[in-house]
């Protein structure tokens, strides 16, 4: 297990290193340069002639690389032009919100994804298997920045179910503690800022969750139908087990294995969904910085967030391999 | 009773085993057709795409009026939140700069499926070489083969490691705004899929019997690769490529709403037009509800007939 | 009174869109208690969809069961759903063809085996374990309690058969049908299970019904042995009568067709010609016709129907059968 570990750590390198001279040639061949990256594009050309001087661009390329990822190394991904504060620290300010939000999507997505899959498996060609697969299809040609749009409009601003936007309402008396507001609420006793914080985090999460929850439908019924006509299940049945136990232990185990890994897949959409979902409801996580960022043209924000972002989900991907690893014996190192 | 003779036996065994024949082995291609025939999926799919690209052609001519003038500007008042919403003349309304919305859907048409096959396009031709090199050398090419293999595949896993979004927005940045920066983000995106997609299919095929088969009786490596392998591994990428018309086409609106689609006026574009109805919405939902409803229909269109394609090419459900 | 008897059994598939199709038409045969009976023939004849429906486990989506099959004086097929399922796994017990695909992959050997005592003699916990290893001893597997937390693909393919015969014989059933159940294994472990089912049938007098294609296991095994040929009994006898007067062309064929090893140098195999698909229907006369050098006019007109042209008991369903014995005594008995 703990060679496994270790084996796919090491693949990590080779491909962070590769996006780090991704990014650097990005970064070289925006418009304007580092310089204007760095200060924006409002810098007069005083400056960007001092920046230059001071990145070492009269030096060879691969000079200006090696302190490039030395910066990033220390963790210095440079300021952003918007606030003026360190890319870093804007980063971990946000990512809690983001990751709260993308968590509660994914488990609306698989609380109601792989249910609804299951039944519409068994029922297949019934009412609810053709309701489940059309309405998995149109969910996933809905783009998500109209359907949010569309909640927004009629369930915050026209019925005032939900706020419609921001993290929390403005009179809130929370603690910050770990950054993640609802935690954060728990952990403090302030349970009507957890409330508040939940009540606005549905309408975003539902939303986030459109795209996911149609992959996992589908899936899941594609699965638990080929699973169905396995020959280990007729087998299952040969033993006269009850129902229960040969769909529970026989059918579902098998059938949720590509689901399983498929959830780790989904959080590449889910982290570009967030930055469309969060912009539509004002969330303040990491997606919404990233569209001012992309409004503002602050590029040290946006190579800084790309490269955390790929991190999170090159290692939500390994985490997800590792389970699988666990829950599949055949895949088992042994 | 008279004995019968050998050739009125023979007739007979003829006459009785022509009813009971079964069905004539088709090939793989002309069976999948004749199942995506009798699908109800791949109707109605084939149905929305047929009307959105006569819409797309000749759309355009159709339009009753110019879909840049701003003939009723002076009737529009966003900042008021005074709009105009169908009537005579402005069967959809008009948008925020008094332009007639019907006339812009019909030539956003064309642009929305000009972004969609572009990108798909970029997408496919690029993933194709892409895996069929990582595929062959995975397959045929020995240990030497495989390190090219693991090389380019750390690279495709390197661009799936980046939100798809994200990656668009980078080549954005780069490129600057305009149409064709849509059309290249968005295909650029789908070169990892195709890629994969290519390669996993002839590693599949490669350790199949056949190959093995043609490897024996000394077949070149190149011809197996090209009129073996390869044939039998696209239905998979040709699925994916119908799905791709839609997938470009929503995230071409996307990156419209991130403010990174075609500025110009002059061609309207479904995503550039609901990007921009945003602003207005509680106002004038229509403005957004019409190039939405067109882009959901549309992208359903292709959805609905790549399902079904690869239900009609599954081999598992060939029977 | 039979433990099982079969009375004009026919299973049709077909359905919305579909072309019937009827992969078992009218086949009767007894099964006594202690009893193996073999059915027999090539694949596509219909023996594995007639082991399937006895046992209830066809897919019932357009499926249509006809005839009657009695277990112990009653209906299988009037019975209900649940009474069936009671039925499964403790009075009649399968063992498949393919053992890995027949195992689950995730789930340990253990559980698979003792969640059949916990459903059927409601043993629980360690009890259940205990008795699952002495089980998979009982079925010659060695060190069963290490096995029993192992999953399926750690074992050996002679193994997972063993496991799958351990779990069919879990509850002592009465009737224990096996759907070819060497097929997939090496030649050496093939007549190692054999020995395995062989011996369990005479220690405990468990009825067996053997499926199978292959003529050795019949040899070996089988007291009673019907042949099929697509959908119907052609013939039906027992073992010994079988093996010396193959009265069926197709039977006669099917014996001609077995290469024997003292036989000269260069001589030529026998083979049947053509494939099961070569078939006309037997309302139109005799399916094997097309592949059979005696038929005649009378072939091709209706059912041939079920006589005994040789000895009684011994059924050959034929116009036209070999009743000529100095060709058959080519044959080995």
């Amino acid at each position: 297990m703990l060679r496994l570990v270790v084996r796919r750590l090491l693949q990590l390198i080779p491909t962070l290193l590769g996006l780090s001279v991704l990014l650097f040639l990005w970064l070289d061949r925006l418009p304007g340069g580092p310089a204007s990256a760095i200060l924006g594009e409002r810098a007069t050309e005083a400056e960007v002639a001092r920046i230059n001087r001071a990145l070492g661009l009269d030096q060879p390329i691969y000079v200006q690389y090696w302190r490039f990822l030395k910066r990033i190394f220390q963790g210095d991904l440079g300021t952003s032009v918007q606030t003026g504060q360190p890319v870093t620290d804007e980063f971990f300010l946000r990512f809690p919100a983001t990751v709260e939000l993308s968590l509660l999507a994914m488990l609306i997505a698989v609380a109601i994804g792989i249910p609804l899959g299951y039944l519409a498996a068994r029922k297949r060609g019934g009412w609810l298997d053709v309701g489940a697969v059309s309405g998995s299809l149109v969910g996933i040609c809905i783009p998500v920045f109209f359907l949010g749009l569309i909640l927004k409009e009629v369930l915050a601003v026209k019925l005032g179910f939900f706020p419609s936007y921001g993290r929390m309402d403005t009179g809130i008396n929370a603690t910050d503690v770990t950054g993640f507001a609802v935690l954060d609420g728990v952990l403090t006793g302030e349970f009507d800022a957890s409330w508040n914080a939940i009540h606005h985090l549905i309408l975003p999460a539902v939303t986030l969750a459109s795209i996911p929850l149609a992959v996992i439908v589908r899936m899941t019924r594609a699965s638990v139908l080929e699973v169905q006509d396995e020959d280990y299940v007729r087998t299952a049945q040969a033993k006269g087990l009850k129902s229960s136990v040969v769909r529970g232990r026989h059918v579902l185990r098998n059938a949720l294995l590509p689901v399983i890994t498929s959830v780790g897949l989904l959080t590449g959409s889910l982290l570009s969904g967030a930055v469309l979902t969060e912009s539509v409801f004002s969330f303040n996580g990491i997606g919404n910085f990233i569209k001012t960022s992309i409004d503002g043209r602050d590029y040290p924000v946006l190579v800084g967030f790309i490269m955390f972002i790929a991190m999170v989900y090159v290692l939500i991907n390994l985490l997800v391999d590792l389970a699988y690893s666990i829950i599949d014996p055949r895949v088992r190192v042994h | 009773m008279a004995v019968a003779t050998k050739s009125e036996k023979i007739q007979r065994l003829a006459e009785l085993t022509a009813v009971s024949e079964t069905s004539t082995g088709a090939s793989l291609w002309r069976e999948a057709f004749r199942r995506l025939k009798s699908s109800k999926m791949a109707i109605v799919g084939a149905v929305i795409i047929v009307a959105f690209v006569l819409v797309a052609v000749v759309g355009p001519f159709l339009a009753p009026y110019s879909p840049s003038a701003q003939t009723w500007r002076n009737e529009v008042f966003p900042n008021q939140g005074k709009f105009v919403g169908a009537r005579d003349g402005n069967w959809f309304g008009l948008d925020h700069l008094g332009r007639d919305l019907f006339s812009r859907m019909l030539v956003g048409a064309r642009q929305t499926l000009l972004v969609g096959i572009v990108a798909t396009l970029i997408g496919l031709v690029a993933g194709f070489l892409i895996g069929i090199v990582s595929g062959a050398a995975a397959t045929l090419g020995g240990d030497t083969g495989r390190r090219v293999d693991s090389v380019i595949m750390r690279f495709i896993d390197m661009m799936l490691a980046l939100p798809s979004l994200l990656l668009a927005v980078s080549i954005a940045a780069v490129m600057g705004q305009s149409l064709t920066t849509v059309m290249i983000a968005v295909g650029v995106v789908q070169v990892p899929v195709f890629a994969r997609l290519l390669r996993g299919s002839m590693l599949a095929q490669g350790n199949a019997d056949y190959v093995l088969a043609a490897q024996s009786l000394g077949v070149r490596k190149r011809r197996i690769v090209l009129s073996q392998i390869l044939p039998n591994s696209l239905s998979p990428v040709i699925v994916q490529a119908t799905l791709s018309l839609a997938t470009a086409i929503i995230e071409a609106a996307a990156l419209s709403y991130l403010g990174l689609g075609n500025p110009d006026p002059a061609i309207p574009e479904w995503g550039v037009m609901l990007a921009q109805a945003q602003r207005f919405f509680s106002y004038a939902p229509a403005m957004a509800v019409y190039p939405a409803v067109g882009i959901i229909i549309t992208a359903l269109g292709f959805t609905l007939l790549g399902e079904a394609m690869r239900e009609a090419l599954d081999p598992k459900l060939r029977g | 009174m039979s433990l099982l008897t079969v009375d004009e059994l026919t299973v049709t598939f077909g359905g919305r869109g579909r072309k019937e199709s009827r992969a078992v038409d009218g086949i009767s045969f007894e099964v006594d208690q202690g009893q193996v009976v073999g059915l027999v023939g090539e694949s596509g004849c219909g023996k594995s969809v007639t082991s399937l429906a006895l046992m209830g486990l066809l897919p019932s989506k357009g499926l249509t069961i006809g005839g009657r099959a009695e277990f112990d004086g009653t209906d299988l097929f009037t019975m209900s759903p649940s009474a069936r399922r009671d039925l499964r796994g403790s009075e009649m017990a399968m063992i498949f063809q393919d053992p890995l695909s027949s195992l689950n992959p995730v789930v340990p050997i253990g559980v698979q085996v003792t969640e059949i005592l916990e459903r059927h003699r409601g043993m629980k916990g360690e009890a259940a374990r205990k008795e699952a290893a002495h089980l998979l001893d009982r079925v010659g597997i060695p060190d069963p309690t290490r096995r029993l937390k192992e999953y399926p693909h750690q074992l050996s393919g002679g193994m997972r058969q063993r496991a799958l015969i351990a779990m069919a014989v879990a509850c002592a059933p009465r009737l224990l049908i096996a759907d070819e159940p060497t097929t997939a294994l090496d030649v050496t472990i093939q007549a190692q299970i054999l020995e395995l089912l062989k011996e369990l049938v005479d220690q405990e007098g468990t009825a067996l019904l053997m499926i199978t294609h292959d003529l050795g296991v019949v040899a070996g095994l089988c007291d009673q042995v019907n042949v099929l040929y697509a959908g119907k009994v052609v013939e039906s006898a027992g073992r010994r009568e079988l093996f010396a007067h193959p009265t069926h062309p197709y039977a006669h064929g099917l014996l001609g067709s077995i290469p024997r090893l003292d036989a000269p140098r260069g001589e030529p195999l026998n083979p049947i010609r053509g494939s099961i698909n070569d078939r006309i229907a037997w309302a139109d006369g005799c399916a094997f016709a097309p592949r059979c050098d005696r038929y005649e006019m009378g072939c091709l007109t209706g059912t041939p129907q079920l006589g005994e042209p040789r000895a009684a008991g011994h059924q050959v369903r034929c116009v036209n059968p070999v009743l000529d014995d100095a060709k058959a005594e080519e044959v080995p008995a």
